[in-house]
């Protein structure tokens, strides 16, 4: 477990995961990656496939649709691995909440580990979260709710089959 | 030579575990360089040791209909080129009366075994993008290996030998026809490292990873350490045809301009990396068939006529 978590906060790469969102959090996202705040100082690096994420960063509410596509993305990513909320979206739905295509908030069924807050969170906001994140890890504060144990693997994939997902 | 001491070899000094370690740091070379180019920090000294650890506690999805053993060998079929590739460059460059006849043969040929392993994972996994990245690395690969084949003739037909032992000594480097073919060289060794201008078959913005998409943990791992270990390696080839080697000759001078040599030829790459944009897949065969095929020509010519 100790080595586990070690390994893992020492080498993050971090995949982008939007959806139904206003686009400013997947600004600042961008931002917080931009040489200016230079996060590869502490192994932070993004990557464009799933199958090479260690972070999932959920920015907005996932509306009907974009819902069922995420959750088959975040099936596919290899375990252990952190899903970290971007924005007050995914823990409210904040004004979307009132939407005619709003499922609910992805708080709600999404094993998120950690929130970041703001509309939208400054990059300084989001880098502070992650070394929050990455320090509670290391204390034993906190277990990655995806660390892909047999016993827990089936919790983390509701990925639905009715309501025409296909 | 007993048995013991050439499995010694392959696993620990010249083979496997020095190149290996010799690669993940100059993995950190180039992206300490990039920081630098970019005007930022850049990652600690031990970043790609802590990434590759990362790799290798990651769970190991496998594409469902993919080709499974194909899938998860093609990353062993370039580790095992690339650590092979470096034993018989550095027994020769340790020890140049070992070696054998056409070892460099064998060596060019070893050297194309990681684009190859790339290109059968690619395929097995069952993925279009990584298909359309793995179509990519088999045209890059037609594209460079003829001028490649033309830059190691040059130092060649000058010791007149094919044996990488008697190659060491000389520095071609120093004449017109090796000056020309270490340029084409240098080309030809950015796309067999398939980096930017020639990274199209991963193509990070487009293909998303392209050629590596499906993989995930240990295999990605390997294929890290594979392209860190190529980063190492190619320009150690390129300074024991051209700039003599790093052990030959008495005292500690040979050793610095074969180690000043190396790193500038890294750096070198690490900065055409960084200030230049993808080519497209036919521009970049354009370039090599035309202008570098040409240069290569060139010094082969010159070379033969002795200069």
């Amino acid at each position: 477990m100790g080595y586990t978590v070690n390994a893992l906060t020492k080498s993050l790469n971090v995949f982008h995961l939007g959806g139904s969102a206003c686009n400013n959090c997947d600004i600042e996202i961008l931002d917080a990656l931009t040489p200016r705040y230079d996060l590869e100082r502490f192994g932070i690096t993004l990557v464009g496939s799933i199958r090479h994420a260690d972070v999932i960063l959920l920015s907005g509410i996932f509306n009907k649709k974009a819902r069922l596509r995420m959750l088959e993305v975040l099936a596919q990513a290899p375990r252990p691995f952190l899903v970290v909320a971007i924005g007050g979206c995914p823990a409210s739905g904040l004004i979307f909440r009132d939407s005619y295509n709003f499922y609910a908030a992805p708080a709600d069924y999404v094993p998120i580990d950690a929130f970041i807050p703001g509309c939208p969170p400054k990059p300084e906001a989001i880098i502070s979260g992650v070394v929050t994140v990455i320090k509670a890890l290391r204390e034993g504060a906190m277990v990655p709710k995806c660390l892909g144990e047999p016993d827990r693997a089936g919790e983390m994939s509701p990925v639905p089959q009715a309501e025409g997902a296909a | 030579m007993n048995s013991t001491r050439v499995f010694l070899e392959f696993l620990l000094f010249p083979g496997l575990l020095f190149t290996a370690a010799a690669g993940l740091l100059t993995s950190w070379v180039d992206r300490k360089v990039t920081a630098m180019v970019q005007m930022r920090v850049g990652p600690p000294l031990l970043q790609p040791f802590y990434d590759l650890r990362k790799y290798f506690i990651k769970e190991t999805c496998v594409p469902e209909g993919g080709a499974t053993g194909l899938f998860l060998l093609a990353p062993l079929i370039g580790f095992a080129g690339v650590t092979l590739a470096s034993l018989i460059l550095w027994r020769a460059l340790l020890n140049p009366q070992v070696t054998f006849v056409g070892d460099l043969i064998v060596l060019v040929y070893l050297l194309m075994m990681p684009a190859l392993g790339v290109v059968l994972g690619a395929f097995a996994s069952r993925n279009p993008l990584a298909s359309i990245g793995g179509s990519r690395e088999i045209q890059l690969m037609i594209a460079y290996e003829l001028p490649l084949v033309l830059v190691v003739l040059v130092p060649v037909i000058q010791a007149e030998s094919i044996r990488l032992g008697d190659l060491v000594g000389g520095t071609p480097a120093a004449t017109w026809s090796g000056a020309l073919a270490l340029l084409a060289g240098l080309a030809c060794m950015q796309a067999k490292l398939t980096i930017v201008p020639f990274d199209m078959p991963e193509a990070e913005t487009e293909l998303t990873g392209g050629v590596f998409i499906e993989y995930s943990g240990p295999p990605l791992g390997v294929y890290k350490l594979t392209r860190a270990m190529m980063l190492f390696t190619l320009p150690v080839f390129l300074v024991a045809l051209f700039f003599g080697g790093f052990v030959i000759g008495p005292g500690l001078a040979p050793k610095l301009w074969g180690l000043l040599a190396w790193f500038v030829l890294v750096a070198l790459t690490v900065v055409i990396r960084n200030t230049t944009p993808r080519l497209r897949t036919d521009q970049a065969v354009k370039f090599f068939w035309g202008p570098v095929s040409l240069l290569a020509l060139a010094a082969v010519v010159l070379a033969w006529l002795g200069y």
